[in-house]
């Protein structure tokens, strides 16, 4: 236990740096984007010189980019996120009802990326250069090197248009008033196909990485050893191969996470899931610079944490890891 | 009125489509308006302001029209274009210093209060003059609104407005709101900005973020037994191809405002049980229009823009970006206004060999390379057709030894640059024509607007006649006079071309067939809808 605090302990201190840095990096690039959020509002309202002067006041345009900067992170050490200009509410009720969504479709896609992925990645690593392999390597590959709003279309025409098997997109059915059990079934049926999307593009890297480290495991010596034992081959390949296999994906396993949240803009585009993914964009294109940095600050804590949950579990997996970290 | 349904080929043999309207008039006669259900509808948009008295825009009408009623909505066949919804009746008087509004008796908010004068004079003077986009211009010598009586609203000007500009204002401009409930606090920062109490037929129920807007039925209407609906239920589809998808799907019945783009309108057309309307829009039209920056020399020269209008094939553009869902433009009012359009312009016909010699005479001969001159050509990014509309022009303009280097950005970089910047020499932009010269159209042509006003003259455009006449139309009174006025208008425009109009377009709606009173009126998308109605 003393192991995983000192690491907690080490990474929070380095996180607070890195976000001091990503909040600051997206402010200036956000800045550099020519117009600003009155500009932005003005293209679908129009409006004359005094009701623009009235708006960037209201707004808070008018002071110079460095107090607006200032006023920001003084107000985040208050733990306070700011209001949105554009939903004329305050940001963390706007992404704490978006949050869920994005997770809930995160977390089933990686479960579904990881767990399909390295389970296939077994099969076909237990008999490397067949068939089968050889399949699965060249499809897996395939699925990845297809864009993924391409796959979500693909899926809506097929699943929701022409079988009509399930519903086109949205995380639930529209003002239904269901509840509890009902309702949960409800949000599974309408993330069948957004989960599927977002989770088999990056189902081809975890059945690559699985295999490659299998075959690289067939050469070892406790692989010879196992066999000399007169073990099965299953239990060869499950309790020997495999598992050896499997760390260096647990490591995937946090690098994907940040990848996964800008696949996800694009998917919750595709089937309308009302996300964070989704957010960021319009915030962009609103200009919307709080709301946008408050994305990003909640994303690059989302990503720090899953990183150090995988750290942790890389030193209950692996001895090794953990007697370096806590001798260091 | 029934649906008056179009699908492209029917248009396009033209005496097929007469046959097709008749018996869809037919079928539509026999179908009973009936009572109850829930549409669902696509909206592409989320507008944080839900308040049409100071955002009198179409993305927020669309919405809030059925929530929120004007004294007056746009009709077909109603006196000077107008059905009485919160006025029965408006009479201005001959010095264009009021205008008297009677008002209709025994309607109710939806909070149960009455509607009375008091809610219209507090609307006009504390709204729309000082706080609505449109308003603050037209409303801007509104002194005062009195009430004699709970029924009667006369509204006062300080300098003679014309009674004409007030009525065409009407549909979009006269939004009422309860004094009761925004007397209390700002108006701007007011809760019921986002859950709109109004008069309408359809109450606020719910809005979930990116998801939907669920409207209920007014059960205390004033319309005699109306709305038919239940329920109108607006489903957020952000993407451009969901809305095509839903619809075959059965999930949603209606896609207004050209959410199923136009390359899928064939497509869907076939599709059974769906229908294609490209009717019900003719009050919110758009303008295709090349806005010129006067600021560059070659630009100033009216030679290069009669050129340049010579070189642009409207015919094509019609047909192949708009895929014959638009009309050629003349000048700068629509060819389907019934009051101010006159044909009897300066026209320009397509003629690439007259464009060479224009720009041979104005003194820019080609270079060895073919070339005269490079411009910077912005296509504006809202609609697809003006993207498509850019990329046709730089070719037109290569026809023509310009060659034109193609800027994109994004909304807000696109009106940054265009019109506080004036970054462009040539911008490519959809203005929309408001029922009157005098509400959002002069203001393309007219000089001295600050810098930073959208979807104004930014190009540094001055004509000092064009100026004088625009004045002059602004002070005249006598409709006829006014009217006069702007056809002189629009044969100055299209002569000295400050600007040039390619094409006019609306949009069109794909529903369900059991949709029934669709496009019943030139506005209906951003109508009350309070009889439309889901039969079978």
């Amino acid at each position: 236990m003393t192991r995983a605090l000192t690491l907690i302990r080490r990474r929070l201190v380095g996180s607070v740096f890195v976000l001091l840095i990503v909040i600051t990096g997206t402010f200036l690039l956000l800045e550099a984007a020519p117009g600003d959020a009155v500009d932005a509002y003005i293209v679908s309202t129009g409006g004359d010189a005094g009701m623009i002067e009235l708006l960037r006041h209201r707004w808070g345009l008018d002071q110079s980019e460095l107090t607006r900067l200032a006023n920001y992170l003084w107000a985040l050490l208050h733990l306070d996120l700011g209001q949105s200009v554009t939903f004329s509410r305050p940001i963390r009720d706007v992404i704490l009802e978006r949050l869920p969504n994005t997770l809930l479709l995160m977390v089933s896609a990686t479960a579904l990326s990881f767990g399909l992925g390295s389970a296939l990645g077994i099969y076909a690593g237990a008999r490397p250069g067949s068939f089968r392999d050889r399949f699965l390597s060249i499809g897996s590959l395939a699925l990845y090197a297809v864009p993924g709003f391409w796959l979500g279309l693909v899926l809506i025409v097929v699943f929701a248009v022409d079988l009509r098997w399930l519903p086109i997109g949205g995380i639930e059915s529209l003002a239904s008033d269901k509840t509890g059990l009902a309702r949960a079934a409800d949000i599974a049926v309408h993330l069948v196909l957004p989960v599927s999307a977002l989770g088999f593009i990056y189902l081809a890297l975890y059945l690559r990485m699985m295999r490659a480290g299998m075959a690289e495991a067939w050469r070892q010596d406790f692989v010879l050893a196992a066999r000399a034992r007169g073990l099965s081959r299953r239990r060869i390949v499950l309790a020997h191969v495999a598992r050896n296999a499997l760390l260096p994906l647990i490591t995937m396993l946090g690098l994907q996470s940040a990848q996964m949240l800008g696949g996800s803009v694009v998917v919750e585009s595709v089937f309308s899931v009302p996300g964070l993914g989704r957010l960021a964009q319009e915030a962009v294109a609103s200009r919307d610079t709080p709301l946008l940095l408050g994305i990003i600050l909640v994303s690059a804590v989302l990503v720090i944490v899953i990183n150090l949950l995988v750290d942790i579990a890389y030193a209950f997996l692996d001895p090794r890891v953990g007697a370096s970290e806590a001798g260091a | 009125m029934s649906g008056f349904t179009i699908s492209r080929r029917k248009m396009l043999a033209g005496s097929a489509m007469l046959l097709a309207s008749t018996a869809m008039q037919i079928s539509g006669w026999a179908q009973t308006p009936k009572k109850g259900g829930r549409l669902v509808l696509a909206a592409d948009s989320e507008p944080r302001n839900l308040n049409p008295a100071i955002v009198a825009s179409n993305g927020v009408f669309f919405i809030s029209s059925k929530i929120v009623e004007t004294l007056a909505e746009a009709s077909f066949d109603g006196k000077d274009g107008l059905a009485p919804r919160l006025a029965l009746s408006w009479e201005g008087a001959p010095d264009g210093l009021s205008v008297t509004f009677k008002l209709r008796d025994g309607v109710k908010w939806h909070d149960g209060k009455p509607f009375t004068s008091a809610d219209v004079a507090f609307s006009a003077l504390q709204i729309w003059k000082p706080l609505q986009n449109l308003g603050r211009t037209v409303f801007k010598d509104l002194a005062a609104v009195e009430t004699p009586d709970d029924l009667t609203a006369i509204f006062k000007f300080a300098k003679p407005t014309p009674f004409q500009l007030i009525r065409n204002a009407l549909p979009a401009l006269s939004s009422v709101v309860p004094k009761h409930i925004y007397e209390v606090g700002k108006i701007e920062d007011n809760p019921a900005n986002n859950a709109p109490i109004g008069t309408g037929p359809f109450k606020f129920g719910e809005y979930k973020a990116g998801q939907y807007y669920r409207l209920t039925k007014n059960t205390d209407y004033w319309g005699k037994d109306e709305p038919y609906l239940d329920e109108i239920i607006y489903q957020v589809l952000p993407d451009r191809t969901s809305a095509a998808s839903a619809l075959e799907a059965e999930e949603i019945q209606l896609a207004a405002f050209s959410a199923v783009p136009l390359a899928d309108l064939d497509r869907i057309s076939k599709v059974p049980g769906l229908k294609v309307i490209s009717k019900g829009y003719e009050g919110l039209t758009y303008q295709l229009v090349v806005e010129i920056n006067h600021r560059r020399k070659e630009l100033a020269d009216v030679k290069v823009r009669q050129a340049i209008a010579h070189a642009i094939d409207k015919d094509f553009v019609v047909k192949t970006v708009f895929l014959g869902y638009a009309a050629t433009a003349t000048g700068p009012v629509p060819k389907n206004d019934p009051q101010f359009y006159t044909a009897d312009v300066p026209t320009y016909p397509f003629d690439v060999a007259k464009a060479n010699a224009l720009l041979d005479e104005a003194g820019y001969k080609k270079g060895p390379d073919g070339k005269r001159f490079t411009l910077k050509l912005l296509p504006a990014p809202y609609f697809n057709e003006t993207k498509q509309f850019g990329d046709y022009l730089r070719q037109a303009l290569a026809a023509i030894g310009i060659d034109a280097e193609l800027v994109n950005n994004d909304s807000a970089a696109h009106i940054k640059a265009v019109y506080t910047d004036h970054a462009f020499d040539l911008a490519v932009g959809p203005p929309v024509f408001r029922g009157d010269p005098a509400i959002s159209t002069t203001i393309l042509v007219q000089s001295g607007i600050p810098d930073g006003v959208p979807f104004s003259n930014q190009g540094g455009y001055k004509n000092d006649a064009l100026d004088a006449l625009i004045a002059r139309a602004s002070e005249t009174l006598d409709t006829s006079a006014r009217t006069d006025l702007y056809k002189e208008f629009q044969k100055e425009v299209a002569a000295d071309l400050p600007l040039i109009n390619v094409a006019e377009w609306s949009f069109i709606s794909v529903a369900r067939d059991t949709v029934g009173n669709i496009a019943n009126n030139p506005r209906w998308a951003v109508s009350n809808w309070a009889d439309t109605y889901l039969a079978g």
